[in-house]
Parts: C-alpha cells; sequence; structure tokens
C-alpha cells in the first residue's frame, strides 16, 4: 500500500526493546505461516527453510528479552507501535509467495526484511537524543547487518533461477 | 527478565490446523489481521465466534482458536443474526467472501445491513470464484478477460460499500490484505463500533487474478476522516478510485436488540422463547 513513510522518534529504552522485541516476533509470525503455505504447496524444502528463519528470529527474540534484564517491556498495542510505513520492518512480503518460488526468492524476501530491520535501527541511531537509545540502536543494527550478511552468504548457494521459473505445465487455471 | 503481557497473544488465536489457501493468497493476512486485532481487543476465546459461509475464505473459522460454524453458502449473516440475538454477550464475526456474500447471500446482506445488529462482517473481495476455478463474481470488472468470461461479462460490478450504507450498515469500511497492521487497527474499531460493521478487504487471489498482486502498489490511505453523514459517505464512495483504505463511515443508529428471555441455566426457557 503506498502510504507516507513517517520517521519515528524513540527517547525511551525501554520502548525501543518492546519495538525490538515486536519487530521479531512479526517476522517469526510471517516466516511460520510462508512455511504452512509451502507445506500446503508441497515443497518441502521451502517449508523447512522458513522454519529456521523464524527460529532464527525466535533466537532473536529470546536474546532480546535476556538483554532486557529485570526491565518490563510492554506488549506494544497497534496504536503504539512506531513503524517507519505501515508494517513492522522485518516482516516478509507473504504476498510475494508463489507455490513455484525457489530458495533464491525466499532468501531475497529475507534479505529485503533485514535490509528494512537494519534500515530501521539505522534511522533510530541518526535521530534520537538519548544516549542509552543511541547505543541500543547502534548494537541492534550491527545484528542486522550480521543478518544482511549471513542471507547474502546462503544465498551465493542458490543461483537466480530461470526468468521462466514460474512457468508450470499444467497450471491451476481452467483453459478451456 | 519480564514482559508485560496482555492475556492473550495474537498467535494464541491461532488454530493448529494450517490453512490450505494458495501461496500468496490475501487470505493468510487477513488471518493474521484478525488474530491480531482479537488479541488487541483481549477478547477471551471462548465470548468470540466467526461464522462463515462457503468459499477459500470462508475456511477461515478452523484457523481460529474461538468458536466457529462453517456454515452454508450464502448463509452466514442469518445464522450470525440468530445466534447474536440468542448470545448477545458474544462478540459475533462474519466472514466470508465476495461470491458467498455478494450473490449467494446478497439478499442476506442487505437486510443484516437494515436489521443493525451488532455483529462484524468481514468479507475478503478477490473479484473472483477462487474455489470453483476462476469464474466472475459480482464485484468482477466487466472487461475482465479470462477463459470462462471471454472478453469479460460486461456486467456492471455490484458496489458493495455503498449497498451497505443504503442499506443501514452503522460503520463501512474498506481496506487492503497486504497490511495486517492496517487491517487489524480497522477491524478492532469495526468490531467495537456498535451495530452492524461491514469491512471489505481487498484480497488478492494471487492464482486466478495474478494481476491483483499490483493492488499492494493501488491502495492507499483515504485521504478523508470517516464521516457520521451516510450521503457524504456515498458520494466518497462512488467517486473514488476504489483502493482508498479506511474507515468511510461510523454511523449512530442503535444496534438492534430484540429482547430474548434466554436463562442459559434453563434450556426450557429458551424453548420457551421459540415455542409456537
Amino acid at each position: 500500500m503506498t502510504e507516507q513513510e513517517k520517521q519515528p522518534t524513540f527517547t525511551d529504552l525501554r520502548d525501543l526493546l518492546a519495538h525490538a522485541y515486536a519487530i521479531e516476533v512479526d517476522a517469526i509470525d510471517r516466516y511460520n505461516l510462508l512455511a504452512d503455505q509451502m507445506e500446503v504447496a508441497n515443497s518441502d524444502e521451502l517449508a523447512a527453510l522458513f522454519r529456521k528463519l523464524a527460529s532464527h528470529e525466535e533466537h532473536h527474540a529470546r536474546e532480546i528479552l535476556e538483554r532486557a534484564g529485570d526491565m518490563e517491556l510492554p506488549q506494544l498495542k497497534l496504536s503504539e507501535q512506531k513503524w517507519t510505513d505501515a508494517e513492522s520492518p522485518e516482516a516478509a512480503a507473504m504476498e510475494d509467495a508463489h507455490y513455484l518460488m525457489t530458495p533464491w526468492h525466499a532468501l531475497q524476501m529475507a534479505l529485503k526484511a533485514e535490509q528494512r530491520a537494519f534500515d530501521f535501527f539505522d534511522r533510530i541511531v541518526n535521530t534520537t537524543t538519548d544516549n542509552d537509545v543511541r547505543k541500543w540502536a547502534e548494537e541492534f543494527r550491527e545484528e542486522e547487518a550480521e543478518h544482511v550478511r549471513l542471507v547474502e552468504d546462503l544465498l551465493k548457494r542458490y543461483p537466480a533461477p530461470d526468468p521462466d521459473w514460474d512457468h508450470d505445465d499444467d497450471p491451476p487455471v481452467i483453459l478451456e | 527478565m519480564n514482559i508485560v503481557s496482555p492475556p492473550l497473544k495474537a498467535s494464541d488465536y491461532k488454530s493448529t490446523l494450517k490453512p490450505v489457501w494458495c501461496p500468496g493468497c490475501g487470505d493468510y493476512h487477513v488471518l493474521l489481521s484478525l488474530t491480531k486485532a482479537l488479541a488487541e481487543l483481549g477478547l477471551p476465546m471462548e465470548d468470540v465466534a466467526v461464522i462463515s459461509g462457503i468459499g477459500c475464505s470462508s475456511r477461515i473459522p478452523a484457523y481460529l482458536n474461538c468458536y466457529g460454524f462453517h456454515g452454508v453458502h450464502g448463509r452466514a449473516l442469518p445464522l450470525a443474526t440468530g445466534l447474536k440475538v440468542a448470545r448477545p454477550d458474544l462478540t459475533v464475526l462474519v466472514a466470508g467472501g465476495d461470491g458467498d456474500g455478494f450473490s449467494i447471500g446478497g439478499n442476506h446482506f442487505l437486510h443484516a445491513c437494515r436489521r443493525n445488529i451488532d455483529i462484524t462482517y468481514i468479507v475478503m473481495d478477490n473479484r473472483v470464484y477462487g474455489m470453483t476455478k476462476g469464474q466472475p463474481s459480482p464485484t468482477t470488472e466487466p472487461d475482465w478477460d479470462s477463459a470462462l468470461s471471454p472478453g469479460g461479462t460486461g456486467l456492471s460490478p455490484f458496489h458493495p460499500l455503498v449497498i451497505a450504507l443504503a442499506s443501514g450498515a452503522n460503520f463501512v469500511a474498506r481496506a487492503f490484505s497486504g497490511v495486517p497492521n492496517r487491517t487489524a487497527e480497522i477491524l478492532v474499531e469495526a468490531i467495537r463500533h456498535p451495530g452492524f460493521s461491514f469491512v471489505q478487504i481487498l484480497s488478492p487471489c494471487v492464482t486466478f487474478r495474478p494481476d491483483e498482486r499490483e493492488w499492494k502498489s493501488m491502495t492507499h490511505p483515504a485521504p478523508v476522516e470517516p464521516t457520521s453523514d451516510p450521503a457524504q459517505a456515498a458520494r466518497r464512495i462512488m467517486t473514488d478510485d476504489g483502493f482508498n483504505v479506511g474507515i468511510l463511515y461510523r454511523g449512530d443508529r442503535k444496534a438492534y436488540a430484540p429482547h430474548v428471555a434466554a436463562n442459559r441455566s434453563d434450556i426450557t426457557q429458551l424453548e420457551t422463547a421459540f415455542s409456537v
């Protein structure tokens, strides 16, 4: 959906951590739903890949809670969520799923999500007036940069598919 | 380490049954939006019932952890009406598609709007009959050319929002499945609003209408605030491009709530109310 990009500001560490956690929760939900879709389409390799991505995000979510220590993080209401656009940055674009998609497509989807998360924290680093928020946002940004590199490394194993990757000799439409 | 959580998270409302929709189907997003909305409202699962008809989108009750009823084609609204009248304490949601709701169930749609019972009707509109392999539906564009409608049907599409408005719906909104958070916010408002709330969710059918993948770049937030003037809302809806997303009308009609002397602890009293 075309929507004007916003510039959310963060000046409270608890608020930043709650958003960092919410980003991971959304990413987990999306990857699991994508894995479900691939299982329905009998694409076991893709289903396993999306489950693996979901599992990585679960690990990150646990890390955020551990790092928060005794700090209580609120579960953000929809109206309290401050994203750059309508959705949280690391939520994979489920609408791009296709029953003939390849691991390359899945990883491209993940790469875009990780890059959006990097940009989200980068923007906070450059706009916040709070030193603690900046310090933590820098750490999150570095982690997202690491995730981008990991996905890029994974992508080296999967060459880009042929241009007609979505061609199906027996497509699910009535042609006569 | 502590997280201050509401009683239920969005994922708690999702059942363990895996949806069988096509990969990329907009209905996955609607499922996500609905679970987010229910979590936002903090509704106990046992206080929510989702009623559906027939079609791809009508499978949604099975994928939720609250009460569900997968009903008869086009008859979800009468079922939901009966349930809400008998159990006004429940939050009753109705879900389905454009064929189920506007063709087979078209008459029920008009009268559910008119009755203004406190239920929320969610239509996942993909402008095609997906489950039966791609026939044009009431909302299909007249020039949609397909093997089953060569050259298009030439028929004027049904305008669900303006028809809902004219028939007396108390809340009218359009959403796009591809932005689940925005859609969840609209659903929250629709459920909270008293009376009959109607939400048309543009939900692409990527299999039979792959062109609808473009809706992501075509939809945009409605550039106006919701109005309580039905004439103004109707003018806006009839003159917009069909891709305005947001709450378009909030009415103030009192919800119709017939008195049913039902004492749930005594089934005989409930039977008496229906005796002839």
